[in-house]
């Protein structure tokens, strides 16, 4: 999952008496669960919305490389580097397939790529805090993953099919990773004293980022109404959040772990678990800039960007010298 | 008869090839010139700790003291160590990065495809698995190289020093000592020093189409293979590698 806030392009949902002959097959297909693929026509304010929702997925999954990757060299064992590693490369692939999935909708890698180094567009607000300790990464996998899923096995239904498609694929393999975290933070919270004091900060410190990772409650939810009318987005912010605070109880009860927040209690009445709100204010002041790695990550990914620029240039540079000596050889 | 401490000391060979190179290759993750590139290279570093740890699992069953793998990646201090000097070099830039890949990925390949032979059916095993993923890397870093090389003005100076920078280097892995002698009686492995020719034309090739210049000297710089002199750097990576499991023995992780 990871977006969040996506701005819906149109204010308002149009009734069926506003919209053009065009607009109402296209509705009629959405509410027929029909997919909407690359060549069919689409209104452009559903095709900029796609856009940047699924390029804020894509360059997530990118700039998630970094928290986790900064405990690829320090990974306690081989096998939990090796978990790391495939963990990681996976989560460039999904960049890959999503960027691709923009690409249908007439939207270059590149031009995402800029705009996102131009601060022109956002990833996932998760990624802008820390991993301090080792249980951060299995924490990481168990908490992130998992609200990533509850997430994106909604949107396995969404509306357009190269989209719902990836999410297929991304979903198996992030459900691997849930798993593989959750494992990584039992051997912690089994594990002995030290270890134990490590899954419970990791826990504590990733608990409400995690909740924030859905957005904010439906009613300040201002652009949701038109991307739920489009099937873009499919369940509602607070559905979801609800859906992962009720899987992930247990799962910490089973763990031994303290509880992250004294707001958790069942709800007999709504059979649902209460919890507390996460700081608002924290979360829009991530979403503009202000989070504690906001700066250092983009600042990385920028760097990456400029520093590899001679090794794009030198490798578009000889593939265009050797298609040039293939014709003149021809 | 093979003596099990000479074997012993030949699977650390193997083993901490990969396992620092691994480790160097692994500090790129989220870092890489284009996406492409760091699915690459994380896949790279992932086949990597994966021969390490049947490298290393197979040197701790030769030992017979009931360590493991991870007790000898984690455990053990940088005098231990008998990787190449050539693996434990810093990654630079990415040219770098990749040259260095590609002269290992050359020696590396050549000398598992001997090792296929071994009358060691354990070592031939591995080996077996791990040539199919180096010769991958072999044509990956290859092809980069090339690519690189003859590419912008930039990125031809930039492979050209990267290459005069690892060259002296590239020498130790062809220089045979007493344990590499006792391999090669028992038929467990090549003489390094058969391995240098099939090296040779696959460097000079792929040099020629980079349009890089090998440079000339023959100049080893050597101690990692046999732990006697490695480079500063090795200990700042083993510190890194190793802080978890030294700051919290005894843990289960």
């Amino acid at each position: 999952m990871y977006a969040q806030m996506i701005k819906t392009a149109r204010s308002g949902v149009k009734t069926r008496e506003e919209m053009t002959e065009q607009e109402r097959a296209f509705q009629d297909k959405i509410d027929a669960d029909i997919k909407i693929e690359p060549r069919d026509w689409m209104p452009d304010d559903y095709r900029a919305t796609l856009i940047r929702q699924i390029g804020q997925h894509a360059h997530s999954e990118v700039v998630g490389q970094l928290p986790e990757g900064n405990w690829i060299t320090r990974a306690p064992t081989l096998e939990r580097k090796a978990i790391l590693l495939a963990k990681v490369q996976d989560e460039a692939g999904h960049g890959l397939y999503l960027y691709s999935a923009a690409e249908t909708l007439g939207e270059s890698r590149d031009e995402l790529v800029r705009l996102l180094h131009e601060g022109r567009m956002k990833y996932s607000s998760i990624f802008n805090y820390p991993t301090l300790n080792w249980a951060d990464i299995g924490a990481v996998g168990w908490l992130v993953d998992g609200a990533a899923i509850v997430n994106q096995v909604a949107l396995q239904r969404t509306s357009y099919g190269p989209y719902a498609r990836a999410m297929v694929r991304i979903c198996k393999e992030e459900s691997f990773h849930a798993r593989q975290g959750y494992h990584a933070m039992m051997k912690m919270a089994l594990g002995s004293p030290e270890q134990r004091k490590m899954a419970q900060d990791a826990l504590n410190r990733l608990w409400f980022p995690a909740m924030m990772m859905f957005g904010p409650h439906d009613s300040e939810s201002t652009h949701s109404e038109q991307s739920m009318a489009w099937k873009i987005k499919v369940k509602s912010n607070d559905e979801l959040r609800q859906q992962f605070v009720d899987q992930t109880i247990p799962q910490i009860e089973y763990l031994g772990l303290e509880l992250p927040e004294p707001g958790i209690k069942w709800n007999e009445d709504r059979g649902h678990y209460d919890f507390s709100d996460p700081d608002w204010s924290e979360f829009m002041d991530v979403l503009r800039g202000n989070g504690p790695c906001n700066v250092d990550r983009m600042n990385a990914r920028r760097k990456a960007w400029d520093d590899g620029e001679w090794v794009r240039d030198g490798l578009l540079e000889h593939a265009r010298k050797k298609a040039a000596r293939a014709v003149a050889a021809e | 008869m093979v003596r099990d401490d000479f074997l012993f000391e030949y699977l650390l060979r193997l083993g901490d090839n990969t396992l620092i190179l691994g480790h160097r290759v692994s500090e790129w993750c989220g870092h890489a010139p284009v996406l492409e590139e760091d699915i690459a290279l994380a896949n790279t570093a992932l086949d990597m700790i994966g021969q390490t740890q049947m490298w290393l699992g197979l040197a701790a069953e030769v030992e017979g003291k009931g360590r493991n793998a991870d007790a000898l990646a984690f455990t053990r201090d940088v005098w231990d160590f008998r990787n190449l000097l050539l693996v434990e070099m810093p990654n630079g830039d990415f040219g770098q990065t990749l040259m260095r890949q590609f002269l290992f990925d050359a020696f590396h390949s050549i000398l598992l495809g001997r090792l296929m032979t071994s009358s060691d059916t354990r070592i031939a095993g591995i080996a077996a698995k791990a040539s199919k993923e180096v010769s991958y890397h072999l044509e990956r870093s290859a092809e980069t190289v090339v690519g690189l090389g003859d590419g912008t003005e930039q990125s031809h100076e930039r492979m050209q020093a990267a290459l005069d920078y690892l060259w002296p280097y590239v020498g130790e892995a062809f220089i045979g000592d007493t344990v590499d002698a006792e391999m090669v009686a028992a038929g467990i492995a090549p003489d390094p020093a058969s391995l240098r020719a099939e090296f040779d034309e696959i460097v000079t090739r792929v040099f020629a189409e980079a349009t890089l210049k090998l440079p000339e000297s023959r100049f080893a710089h050597k101690g990692g293979k046999t732990g006697n002199f490695h480079t500063e750097h090795l200990g700042h990576l083993i510190s890194t590698l190793q802080w978890l499991q030294r700051a919290y023995p005894g843990c289960t992780w």
